[in-house]
């Protein structure tokens, strides 16, 4: 026998606060005051993390020195995405970028913006540009541009 | 040294919208995997289910299904990730000696929840989840780096596609059951570039289910079992951008220890048939590099040469893959099912005929983060 199937609709909406930490508050307070980006270098590979983290996941050691990075980079990935959850604060088409911050090891994921997708490509030279109201936030850097520095 | 086998197998039909409850999807594919046994209930000496809150939409999910696993007076434990790591607990369960059989289920239910919200949950909340990224966004950076630094094309994922959903027409359980061409795949509609429709996994709801047991229990059984020659899980670092995404040693890892288990010196030789996580149609090449089929680099390569179609000389993904179905958390144990069917030669027209060593695969994370690894033989 054929029954209707019922569907039954919800939501789970509950409210988070999660805390940086002391190393990744030190970062976001470099982004947020000075337009600065703070990495954190492993004493035992010589890694650069940016974001910075406080123990080197590769050697498991504690990360002691803070570097300072520049905010010019180099695109080692990317992609055009066009749908959008409106997670983003973007429209779509919506450029993702791993991008080799100059000082850094591995790369930081993140906008690339001001640019038609169809001149992003893998070695582009980009450069932060950083938003106006800044929260101590990844969004303080509004996204990456090309940059010919 | 102890040996453990898989004597019982079963899963749903892989569909997108389905009716049913996840906890009846469980008790589905269950009471198939103690048919598929030919045992009861009461021959499982221990249970442990798969699965995740934030597909369910509830928390500590894995409450919700213990009358459908049938777990009750039954010692029970649980696992949030991929099915190839609940089959590696409920095989550790058993060698133990602790217990004799277990049952391991694992349920996800695609269609309730949103993929893309689902997945960019599991980012990190204060550096990348606020940028939107999710499973396939994440995954078309981890193609592209892959492009550039083997010289990889399109067309070439394209041909997984193809090959995989080729294979899906002779699967009764899979989702998807329609040929294409490399064509179709490069006009299908642009996701996040260089991924397209027909790059991606569908959205898809079922369970499915094993039955382990070690040498003391398999007198309780009538079918020969399957044994299990090798099995190792591997995690590589969580944080997109700290890890290279072109090379996948944690899978190179997980590989590594079961061969050596299984004693795989050359396992394009020695295996027959591979059934691997192609959630996304490039990662089956980068797989093909981490499972030392093909020198790193070469992925491209070994799926122009057919060697990995049904009549090459190791078929990969004869059910179709993920790409053809992915239920999420349950496409691991999909495989160890899909892969223990061709050592019965019980797969029906996605047979690969004397099929005697095979190999299952699953993933976790965010573009392979984690991979589990199951060689298995007559």
């Amino acid at each position: 026998m054929d029954v209707e199937n019922i569907i039954y609709h919800g939501r789970i909406k509950v409210p988070y606060k999660w805390y940086v930490g002391e190393t990744g508050s030190r970062f976001f307070i470099g982004l947020r005051d000075n337009k600065e980006l703070w990495g954190n270098r492993c004493p035992k590979c010589d890694r650069v993390y940016v974001p910075p983290i406080k123990t080197c996941w590769e050697c498991f050691v504690p990360t002691k020195e803070w570097v300072k990075l520049k905010d010019t980079g180099t695109v080692e990935s990317f992609t055009v995405t066009h749908y959008s959850e409106g997670v983003a604060p973007k429209d779509v088409p919506i450029i993702y970028g791993l991008i080799k911050i100059d000082g850094a090891d591995g790369s930081l994921l993140h906008f690339i913006g001001d640019v038609e997708p169809g001149d992003v490509s893998v070695g582009m030279r980009v450069k932060a540009v950083f938003a106006e109201e800044r929260t101590g936030s990844i969004l303080d850097i509004k996204h990456f541009v090309p940059s010919n520095e | 040294m102890e040996k453990a086998g898989i004597v019982g197998v079963g899963q749903t039909k892989y569909e997108r919208k389905k009716d049913d409850t996840f906890a009846e999807l469980v008790f589905e594919a269950c009471t198939g995997a103690l048919t598929d046994a030919g045992v009861g209930i009461e021959d499982i000496d221990n249970v442990i289910t798969v699965s995740n809150d934030f597909w369910d939409g509830r928390t500590i999910s894995s409450m919700a299904i213990q009358d459908a696993a049938g777990s009750y007076n039954k010692d029970v434990s649980t696992v949030e990730g991929d099915g190839v790591f609940g089959a590696m607990y409920g095989m550790m369960r058993t060698l133990s000696g602790s217990f004799d059989t277990t049952l391991v289920v694992a349920h996800v239910k695609g269609s309730e929840g949103n993929m893309n919200l689902i997945t960019n949950a599991m980012f990190d909340p204060i550096y990348q989840r606020k940028l939107g990224i999710d499973a396939t966004s994440s995954a078309a950076l981890q193609a592209r780096s892959y492009m550039e630094k083997t010289g990889a094309t399109e067309e070439d994922f394209a041909r997984v596609s193809v090959k995989n959903q080729g294979n899906g027409v002779n699967n009764p359980y899979a989702q998807i059951r329609e040929k294409i061409s490399v064509d179709d795949v490069m006009k299908s509609r642009k996701i996040s570039e260089p991924l397209k429709l027909f790059d991606c996994s569908p959205i898809t709801d079922g369970a499915a289910a094993i039955v382990i047991s070690n040498e003391k229990g398999m007198k309780r059984f009538k079918k020969d079992p399957v044994w299990i020659l090798g099995a190792a899980h591997f995690s590589d670092s969580y944080t997109l951008g700290y890890r290279d995404l072109t090379n996948s040693r944690a899978l190179e890892a997980a590989a590594k220890k079961a061969y050596d288990m299984a004693g795989i010196t050359n396992p394009l030789m020695e295996l027959d048939v591979i059934e691997l996580a192609d959630a996304y149609s490039y990662m089956e090449l980068l797989w093909y590099e981490g499972l030392g089929l093909t020198p790193k680099g070469k992925g491209a390569d070994l799926i122009r040469s057919g060697a990995t179609a049904m009549d090459g000389e190791l078929p990969v993904n004869p059910s179709g893959g993920l790409l053809c179905a992915h239920p999420v958390l349950v496409a691991g144990l999909a495989r160890i099912i899909e892969a223990t069917l061709q050592i019965r030669g019980e797969a029906g027209d996605r047979q690969v005929k004397g099929a005697n060593k095979a190999l299952a695969h699953g993933i976790n994370g965010p573009c392979g983060q984690a991979h589990g690894v199951f060689v298995l033989g007559s």
